[in-house]
């Protein structure tokens, strides 16, 4: 659903469509500023209340709000992993806890941003999932038992949400496709993801090899042709199945253009669909 | 007519395109005779241009920095920097592939500004082109029509930030989400395809236009 083709579309049938929206053309010129929560999560409501005035009919939002939850889910694990860690004592070196800070408040930032979005737009917002950062279901034996004892577990852990996050919201731009103000914000919290995964791969690098020697652990995902999964953790090879793909838009990147496969993959991040995060998640880091 | 318009440069018009590589739709760029100025089209395929556009200024800026690397540099940052030169080129190289005969033409850069010998004016300059991709691409998401474009964009995106922080953090660790780049909901900041390219053509002796996204040419 597009909100502009659609006015264009009633426009055929109805030339005065723009005189019937013109007391909210505010709203609409106003449509990419939301640095305030406030105004982001009133504007869908908006152009629903601007077609409601305009037609009495209401904008579905039923959708948006599904995809909020979904985010809001894989938020709350995120948020609690790095709120356990980081209370967790010993855990952290003091020199990284600023480092480190600056992911969890990001995290816990975006809970509380989800939340208040879906609550505007009339929804009821998920509670936070029951979950074992083991990754054991609760029930123990899980592949990351000290993962809140062992800082090198901690952040490898980190690095694997970090990843699967950026392939998540990905996952779900085209479902936002027609709502510009949700899709912005979703594409700028992928960003930070992103920015996150960068910044954990590149501390577990600097751990390994320091900062300024060659570094083993790249900031992007390195895949070969046959394994998706850079990170060294072989419990992990779901949450990278598929980030081996070299073909884009058609185009063979490595027969086509020349470049290895260790470029082509680097250079391209790819999606995961909802079931597919569900399924590497429900049943190990979320109990069911 | 000036609301018209309006909704017009917001929506990108109705053009729809199936396939990349194929795609043909929206008015063709404009391209002045003596090569000094280009404008990127309209649809889906003005968006691809647009980001073609800062791709190659991109991978041009990072062939420069390998070629003379500053004085002082690591065997990591050779390494980063590198890598980030390969990952540019190749998202240049694909967008000239996919967009196929719409693209725009090769453009002419200027970084007569950038001490290439220097690493606070590298880094620096490589901190405002990454964190400048990242804002473009997620503010011209929305405009996009089709979903597998829009998919290409968040594929590429999402390294740019990987870009975006590792610079960063060379310039000064722990800086990789900070508030010049990150809003106060830990939100990435987005920019108009005319703020981008406002800055862009400051590193262009082509400069690229946007007439159907409100970046006309003057």
């Amino acid at each position: 659903m597009n909100l502009f083709n659609i006015i264009d579309e009633i426009e055929k049938v109805d030339p005065e469509i723009h005189e019937r929206l013109n007391p909210r053309r505010a709203a609409i010129k106003n449509i990419t500023s939301f640095g305030s929560k406030v105004a982001m999560a009133a504007m869908p409501f908006a152009l629903g209340t601007m077609f409601k005035k305009a037609y009495g009919a209401t904008a579905d939002t039923a959708t948006v709000i599904g995809v909020l939850n979904y985010a809001l889910t894989l938020e709350y694990l995120e948020a609690g992993f790095y709120n356990t860690g980081a209370s967790t004592a010993g855990l952290i070196p003091a020199s990284q806890a600023t480092y480190i800070g600056q992911i969890k408040n990001d995290e816990n930032l975006h809970v509380t941003f989800l939340q208040g979005v879906i609550k505007s737009l009339g929804g009821t917002p998920v509670t936070a999932p029951t979950v074992d950062y083991t990754g054991g279901n609760g029930k123990g034996g899980g592949p990351f038992p000290t993962v809140f004892s062992n800082y090198g577990t901690f952040l490898a852990v980190a690095q694997v949400f970090e990843d699967t996050g950026v392939r998540a919201y990905k996952g779900q731009a085209p479902v936002l496709i027609g709502n510009q103000v949700v899709l912005t914000a979703a594409l700028g919290i992928h960003a930070v993801e992103a920015r996150h995964a960068s910044a954990v791969r590149k501390l577990r690098n600097d751990i390994a090899n320091g900062a300024s020697a060659t570094p083993t652990i790249k900031p992007y995902i390195v895949s070969t042709a046959t394994l998706g999964n850079d990170t060294g953790v072989a419990a992990a090879n779901g949450n990278y199945a598929g980030e081996e793909n070299v073909t884009q838009g058609g185009v063979n990147l490595v027969s086509a253009l020349g470049v290895s496969v260790g470029v082509a993959t680097a250079s391209f991040d790819e999606p995961l669909s909802k079931d597919d995060v569900l399924k590497l998640l429900v049943g190990s880091f979320i109990v069911s | 007519m000036a609301r018209r318009s309006f909704l017009r440069y917001a929506g990108a018009g109705a053009a729809a395109v199936a396939v990349l590589g194929t795609a043909s739709c929206g008015k063709d760029h404009i391209k002045h005779p003596d090569g000094s100025y280009i404008d990127i089209g309209s649809g889906d395929v003005g968006i691809l241009n647009y980001a073609y556009a800062l791709e190659q200024l991109e991978a041009a800026f990072y062939l420069q920095v390998v070629a003379t690397p500053y004085s002082g540099i690591t065997a990591a940052e050779t390494a980063y920097l590198t890598d980030i030169k390969d990952h540019e080129v190749l998202h240049r190289d694909f967008f000239k592939a996919a967009i196929g005969s719409a693209a725009i033409p090769a453009l002419t850069t200027d970084f007569s500004t950038i001490n290439f010998s220097d690493r606070t004016s590298v880094l620096g300059a490589a901190k405002l082109l990454e964190d400048t991709g990242v804002k473009a691409y997620d503010g011209a998401g929305y405009l996009i029509q089709s979903p597998d474009y829009l998919t290409i964009a968040g594929k590429i995106v999402s390294v740019e930030a990987r870009h975006a922080a590792l610079i960063a953090n060379l310039i000064s660790s722990g800086s990789f989400a900070a508030p010049d780049q990150v809003d106060a909901n830990a939100i990435n900041r987005s920019a108009s395809i005319a703020e981008i390219l406002g800055a862009a053509n400051g590193f262009l002796k082509t400069k690229v236009y946007a007439t159907n996204f409100n970046y006309p040419i003057i």
